[in-house]
């Protein structure tokens, strides 16, 4: 069996299932509908008021994420929830080639809601941050995917929605239990954030800060004062693989070593 | 020979009761014996207490004083009311026995800085238990732009008129002690006076230590900067010009003596420096005299940061509730639960209150030993902790232990109403501990975060604040300084009122729809 079956029967699966176009749906909406908000709310009154408008404009991509947590676990442990991993795992034996032909799958579906929503938040933030003071008097150009540093953040993003999808995909073929698979993986997002906000010691709070999913994987959408990020931009989506890597291994294993 | 009537078959068993405890028992059996719902509380405990640890094993104190030698205590004084103050002012003072009154005509208050003075800059006259920082005192005064105010005890501010002092608008100002009663009054000029408020200090010494004062607070200025919003300050100091000082009562000492409060002993020099021909007193000085402030900016701990691993355990919690009824669904059990309780209202209130109830006690659990365990690893690390009243502490320890409650029967009801444990989980999720990490720890301005903590669930979190705000201290009260935009219980209120809106909904599609 090679690849591209295995790939056309989880595209099938996945394409057949209702819920799929909804949560698509659901990232685009929830994403823009935060970045337009938070673009709306922001606002910059004068030089050197410190702000990132690119950051600001993609703000809606800490809860899209959460979305795309819930499309990717989905994946596998909707299959176990139904037993229709038996299935699957008769017809395709070769788990860790499932495991890869679903990551591919979640992957280009998230690219392609990713893609749109992070291009309709910049367009928001297009429009919406001139009214707010960032404006040329101010500093700010208007966000535009020529520039090299707006583009990166864009794509960056797209990539951090994809990277979250496989990190959430390992986890749930290491857990099986969606509640628990989701709950693990909000968790490791959103809770370094806050225990960041209570650590007092400079280096920890610089480390914790490389370390956590979210904050460093974030930071591919900084595009003022690089030099006081913990991370480069590039490095931090490398943090992040990391841990989707991690993610993905120890899925992998554990459905190579249990019985399903 | 006649058969006889065959006896329908009646069971010798007794019917069983279908009261509202046997459902309760009926619902507890099933949390029980599921292992992997027990598991998650316990979880839910032991990451509340190992994640409130990482607060204290990630920071440091280190201080080193002048020149290399070992840096003096840096524990804020702690003032009559039990918590933590600034206490720090240029004091010229002398005795005062029993009762009697002080006053004097303030002509100016100016600051010595660049940026003028102050807003909260105050000079005026206090009676004060004695020089020692925090002890108790009544004090009138005029401020930078707050006008006059009668103050006490760190935290007690009343407001007299407003308006700053000038050489030509001066202000006359008068404290008198009758007994325990503090009384202070204002004047335009020293004939018409208006009361401004009166105060009572139970327990005060019989002689007190009476002056004029002058204090500026540090500038506190705010930056947007990269990753949220950082404030930085300097000392100021100002200066304050006092005349026609008048006594009445016994002042047996009848000689001025000049002190910092909280300073080196008789800092202000000698008693030329202030007291200069006609009567006319010259006082400078910097600190403040109010309560301590919480922030970014402190090197004092509050309790609440101990508990920060509450968030962890939260979403623990949650999955845990989602699945007490969406487990139901998935696997066919709730026909038998309705088959057994056709009163399906009922069952929902049963699970909310078996629910509440294990949730509860395991963060009470997790708060209760949290908050000693973190404070006392501060504290070893040389950390000050800020001291709270006991019924403060009780507030932060319980109301912890109701919000993992609270937001479990809000999951739990969300679960009824999507019958998907992947969607009320992430609903929950997304709803309760999101709006926090925008407010927190974004980019959000601090407008925007208080508007998400006053309306979304994360509002709950605030009844986890154990530090108030002070109208009478200017400081950054926002979100990222633990400051929540509404008091600990309305806040809590709010995400009182979507759990109970939650569940109207679900009992209302429970009812309405086929199991």
């Amino acid at each position: 069996m090679i690849l591209r079956d295995v790939l056309h029967a989880e595209w099938t699966k996945l394409r057949t299932l209702v819920g799929t176009g909804w949560l698509l749906v659901a990232v685009v909406v929830l994403t823009t509908g935060l970045s337009v908000a938070a673009a709306a709310a922001t606002e910059c009154r004068g030089t050197g008021c410190g702000l990132d408008a690119a950051k600001v404009s993609l703000t809606g991509i800490t809860v899209g994420q959460a979305v795309v947590v819930i499309l990717a676990v989905l994946t596998v442990s909707g299959e176990y929830g139904t037993g229709m991993v038996h299935v699957t795992f008769a017809a395709m034996p070769r788990r860790a080639t499932v495991l890869a032909a679903k990551a591919l799958v979640v992957s280009g579906l998230v690219v392609v809601a990713g893609t749109v929503a992070v291009l309709t938040s910049v367009l928001a933030g297009r429009f919406i941050l001139p009214g707010n003071g960032f404006t040329v008097a101010h500093g700010y150009r208007a966000l535009s995917l020529a520039d090299g540093p707006v583009l990166r953040a864009a794509a960056g993003s797209v990539l951090y929605l994809v990277l979250i999808g496989l990190l959430s995909l390992g986890v749930a073929a290491a857990v099986r239990d969606a509640a628990a698979a989701i709950g693990v993986v909000l968790g490791l997002l959103y809770l370094f954030p806050i225990v960041i906000t209570v650590v007092g010691d400079p280096d920890w709070y610089r480390r914790l800060r490389q370390i956590a999913p979210m904050n460093a994987g974030l930071s591919v959408q900084a595009t003022v004062d690089l030099g006081s990020l913990p991370l480069s931009p590039w490095a931090g989506l490398g943090v992040l693989t990391v841990w989707a890597a991690g993610g993905m291994l120890a899925g992998g294993l554990v459905l190579r070593l249990r019985d399903a | 020979m006649s058969a006889a009537t065959p006896q329908p078959y009646r069971s010798e068993l007794r019917p069983g009761r279908d009261g509202f405890a046997q459902l309760l028992h009926a619902e507890w059996t099933k949390f029980r014996t599921v292992r992997g719902w027990v598991f998650g509380l316990v979880a839910a405990a032991v990451v509340t207490v190992a994640v409130g640890l990482l607060g204290p094993a990630g920071s440091s104190f280190e201080c080193s004083g002048p020149n290399g030698q070992p840096c003096g205590d840096h524990t804020p004084p702690v003032g009559p009311g039990g918590e933590a103050v600034s206490d720090r002012f240029s004091f010229v003072h002398q005795p005062l026995s029993g009762d009697g009154s002080i006053t004097a005509e303030v002509t100016s208050l100016t600051g010595d800085d660049a940026p003028g003075v102050e807003p909260w800059a105050k000079a005026g006259i206090i009676l004060k238990e004695s020089t020692k920082q925090g002890s108790a005192y009544a004090a009138m005064m005029v401020t930078g732009e707050h006008g006059v105010r009668l103050q006490h005890n760190f935290t007690g501010d009343t407001a007299g008129p407003p308006g700053a002092v000038s050489p030509g608008s001066p202000r006359w100002l008068r404290l008198t002690r009758s007994g325990d009663t503090f009384t202070g009054s204002e004047s335009t000029d020293g004939t018409k006076w208006n009361v401004v408020g009166t105060v009572t200090l139970p327990g005060l010494p019989s002689t007190v230590e009476g002056g004029l004062f002058t204090a500026s607070p540090e500038h506190v200025v705010t930056t947007q900067s990269f990753g949220g919003a950082g404030s930085e300050g300097g000392s100021t100091s100002a200066t304050a010009t006092f005349d026609n000082v008048g006594l009445q009562g016994s002042w047996p000492r009848s000689a001025w003596t000049g002190d910092e409060v909280g300073g080196q002993p008789g800092g202000l020099g000698q008693a030329a420096g202030f007291q200069q021909p006609g009567g006319r007193f010259t006082v400078s000085g910097s600190g403040d005299i109010v309560p301590a402030v919480a922030g970014r900016g402190s090197t004092s701990k509050t309790i609440e940061n101990g508990l920060v691993g509450v968030f962890a355990g939260l979403i623990a919690v949650i999955v845990v509730a989602a699945l007490f009824i969406t487990a139901e669904y998935r696997r066919g059990l709730i026909r038998t639960t309705l088959a057994a309780s056709p009163r399906r209202g009922r069952v929902l209130a049963a699970k909310a209150v078996v629910l509440g109830a294990v949730t509860f006690v395991t963060g009470l659990i997790a708060a209760a030993v949290s908050i000693p365990l973190v404070g006392a690893l501060e504290r070893a690390k040389g950390l000050n902790v800020f001291p709270v009243s006991a019924l403060t502490e009780l507030r932060v320890v319980a109301g912890a232990a109701a919000l993992l409650a609270v937001s479990a029967i809000l999951a739990m009801a969300v679960g009824t109403m999507v019958r998907r444990s992947h969607g009320a989980v992430t609903l929950v999720i997304v709803a309760v501990v999101l709006p926090y990490v925008l407010a927190v720890a974004s980019v959000l301005p601090t407008a925007a975060s208080q508007w998400l903590l006053r309306f979304t669930p994360a509002a709950g979190f605030a009844i986890m604040q154990s530090m108030p705000e002070y109208s009478q201290v200017l400081a950054d009260y926002t979100p990222a300084d633990g400051y929540f935009p509404l008091t600990p219980w309305a806040g809590f209120a709010v995400l009182c009122g979507y759990a109970v809106l939650a569940l109207g909904v679900a009992t209302f599609l429970l009812r309405r729809r086929d199991a």
